[in-house]
């Protein structure tokens, strides 16, 4: 099925819903035909949307999602050793690709990796021998005919139950996981280590990466993030701290600590401050759908790399420059240590991440166009197209534009996620979460 | 007053100029050093925290490394040493507390700020276990590490709380042994920070921070006023706008009412 391509900044985006949470949102994740959207959460529960099927009646509400499923993923739990609480927060959630009727998907929290199987039951067999209805049992001296047990229809049920615990592998907080292509393998990584897993066996995981030096003082650069190749089931990369990611392959030895190649792009001096290195730290990288480029983001830009060429992304864009001149305002608040998400769209035409004040930005690549848009119920009424939203740098403030000063730094968006087919957007603000999706 | 017109223009123009660059050059090197000390603190919070963000935690020791070194190359550095005198060789840096503060520091009103730099390895062991001082060390080489802050959070199980006194710590790079020996090192030290802090008759300004902290992280210029009198820097007005404009993240209490559900169905857009 062909992804719809469309020029973001043609996008006439409508809300279509909008879900209050218990908690705040800390990961979102299409599935991978879009027809199921999970979202993970502080409190470290997992909620599972499904996309409606179109109705006769309304043929474009393509984007109506409901509540499929939801079930606690991670209790808190308490490390006796170190004397430290594990947060039960899922930091990501990976959908495994469909093999059968039931949806299988990875979460995990700073420690433990959890496979969940989510499956349907919409007839219970009735009838039995020996048993009455509501499961007593009866007596056999009165059972004087047999008859055969029959499926029959009941209320869709949906039951998560948990297959798979990955326990006790990293040391470190588990920032990322990705399944391989090979749908055998996924990867989990955390600050210092990535670690390989086969999905039917808990017990035993291979090292694959560990950047833990031998005398923790000498620790300048951690892990911040890492990915499988969408198609080569023997590559993968993993970002830093410091701005640079590396592309490992598999084949090449059993510990990839040595880079097959190493993506970094040289500092601009003019630009160079304290602050320099902290900004170039990556918080996010993923593959375009067709494996030939990757995306990362750092904390003013999202770049675009050519995995053929390391010494520099072929496409820079900037999400919020205005900020630069405020970094160490930034530094004092730790806004500047904020991990935003990016998403690419379904036929890697257009990407999209958050920024503050609830805005987020979507960078088309063919056009060159960027639009700037605010997931909030103020400016999302029923029935009207979202408008596009300007940031004023300086000088005058035309009408509509927001000034810098003006914007709320803890209205942030860290985690977007796009349709894999449509444009259809689910965009997490603090404990909302926001479908939008693209007017006909 | 007369005096200072009676030189001519002459003068008072090479003054200016000189006056500009002077300003210019303080005005930096006072800057870095309030984010020498914001980032220390913000380091020394990390005790506080339950499970510090260890990217978070590196990032900010490279930016207090990278002042640091900054700072011994144009020689602000010396200035701590020799204000402090050096019970080592004169090749070694020597970092001072700043968290707490004796009245007689205090009264040096607008010296050079001091800053204390916890862990790393050649700390002797006597000078970390004194009464008045938070810790005052020597150690070798160049940057102090401040990766004994994070080492502490996540190696605490690795901590011997041997007797600290009957220890005798080599300089590093001598013959550190290997990584564990070393990680052993800071962990005492921390472990003697975390004991001394539980301690009955502890520095009172040491509590008065961390009281302080408590309260009202993001209000820094208080924190910092508290400690010792300092003007207020320029550069960080937005700070003030900012802080007051929200306060320390809350996680909003997210409970849903029925009006707030109703709210949200009317959103739902048809085609």
């Amino acid at each position: 099925m062909e992804a719809v391509s469309c020029r973001c900044y043609q996008f006439n985006l409508l809300l279509v819903m909008l879900f209050v949470t218990a908690d705040i949102i800390s990961t979102v994740e299409f599935n991978h035909s879009g027809e199921l959207l999970a979202t993970g959460d502080k409190g470290g529960r997992v909620v599972i949307f499904q996309q409606e099927l179109e109705s006769k009646n309304q043929p474009q509400c393509r984007g109506e999602y409901n509540v499929y499923s939801t079930f606690q993923s991670h209790e808190p739990e308490f490390d006796y050793l170190k004397s430290l609480e594990i947060e039960e927060k899922i930091n990501k959630i990976r959908w495994l690709p469909q093999k059968n009727a039931a949806q299988f998907l990875l979460s995990t929290n700073d420690k433990t990796i959890k496979l969940w199987k989510i499956s349907e039951r919409d007839k219970r067999p009735e009838g039995y021998n020996l048993k009455e209805e509501d499961g007593r049992y009866r007596d056999p001296t009165t059972v004087t005919t047999l008859r055969v047990p029959v499926f029959q229809p009941m209320d869709l049920m949906v039951e998560a139950s948990p297959r798979r615990v990955f326990a006790n592998a990293h040391t470190y907080h588990i920032n990322s996981i990705s399944v391989n292509s090979d749908c055998e393998t996924y990867l989990s990584a955390d600050d210092l280590r990535i670690n390989l897993w086969n999905l039917e066996i808990t017990d035993r995981s291979f090292n694959i990466v560990d950047i833990k030096p031998v005398n923790m003082e000498e620790l300048t650069e951690v892990i911040t993030a890492a990915e499988f190749h969408p198609n080569q089931c023997n590559t993968f990369v993993y970002s830093s701290s410091k701005g640079t990611i590396r592309l490992c392959d598999m084949r090449a030895s059993a510990l990839c600590d040595q880079h097959s190649k190493l993506f970094e792009e040289p500092e601009d001096p003019s630009n160079r401050s304290f602050f320099s290195e902290i900004i170039s730290s990556i918080s996010d990288v993923k593959f375009s759908h067709s494996g030939r480029y990757m995306m990362t983001r750092d904390y003013l830009s999202v770049k675009i790399w050519d995995l053929n060429m390391e010494s520099r992304p072929v496409e820079t864009y900037q999400v919020h420059e205005y900020l630069r001149s405020k970094l160490c305002s930034l530094y004092e608040n730790d806004c500047i240590f904020d991990k935003f998400e990016c998403c690419w769209n379904g036929n890697d035409s257009v990407v999209m991440t958050g920024s503050y004040n609830n805005f987020f930005r979507m960078f088309d690549r063919g056009y060159r166009q960027d639009v700037t848009l605010e997931a909030s119920r103020e400016s999302s009424k029923p029935r009207s197209v979202l408008k596009p939203r300007k940031v004023c740098t300086g000088g005058k403030r035309k009408k509509d534009e927001i000034s810098v000063d003006s914007l709320d730094f803890n209205k942030k968006i860290l985690h977007t996620a796009w349709h894999p087919q449509d444009n259809i957007i689910a965009v997490a603000t603090t404990n909302n979460l926001y479908i939008f999706q693209d007017k006909l | 007053m007369a005096n200072m017109y009676s030189k001519g223009t002459k003068r008072k123009f090479y003054d200016s100029v000189d006056a500009a660059t002077d300003n210019k050059a303080a005005l930096y090197s006072r800057q870095r050093q309030s984010l020498l000390d914001m980032s220390l603190i913000k380091l020394q919070l990390c005790h506080m925290l339950v499970e510090p963000n260890m990217c978070r935690s590196v990032l900010i020791a490279n930016t207090v490394r990278h002042i640091q070194e900054e700072m011994t190359h144009d020689g602000s550095w010396q200035l701590v040493t020799e204000a402090f005198g050096s019970s080592g060789p004169s090749d070694h840096l020597v970092a001072t507390e700043v968290l707490c503060r004796s009245s007689a520091l205090e009264q040096q009103g607008g010296g050079p700020k001091l800053y204390s730099v916890m862990g790393y390895d050649g700390c002797r062991e006597e000078e970390v276990v004194t009464d008045e001082a938070l810790c005052s060390v020597t150690f070798s080489g160049g940057a102090p590490s401040l990766l004994g802050t994070i080492d502490h959070c996540w190696d605490r199980a690795e901590l011997r709380m041997a007797a600290v006194e009957d220890r005798v710590i080599k300089d590093s790079g001598s013959e550190v042994e290997s990584g564990e020996g070393a990680k052993t090192v800071m962990g005492q030290v921390f472990g003697t920070f975390e004991i001394k802090n539980g301690a009955p008759g502890s520095d009172p300004a040491l509590e008065e921070l961390f009281s302080a902290v408590d309260a009202s992280y993001y209000d820094l210029d208080t924190m910092l006023t508290s400690i010792q009198s300092t003007p207020k820097m320029g550069p960080y007005n937005l700070l003030d706008s900012m802080a007051s404009s929200h306060g320390p993240t809350s996680n909003s209490s997210c409970r849903t009412d029925l009006s707030e559900l109703d709210h949200i169905m009317e959103i739902i857009v048809g085609s």
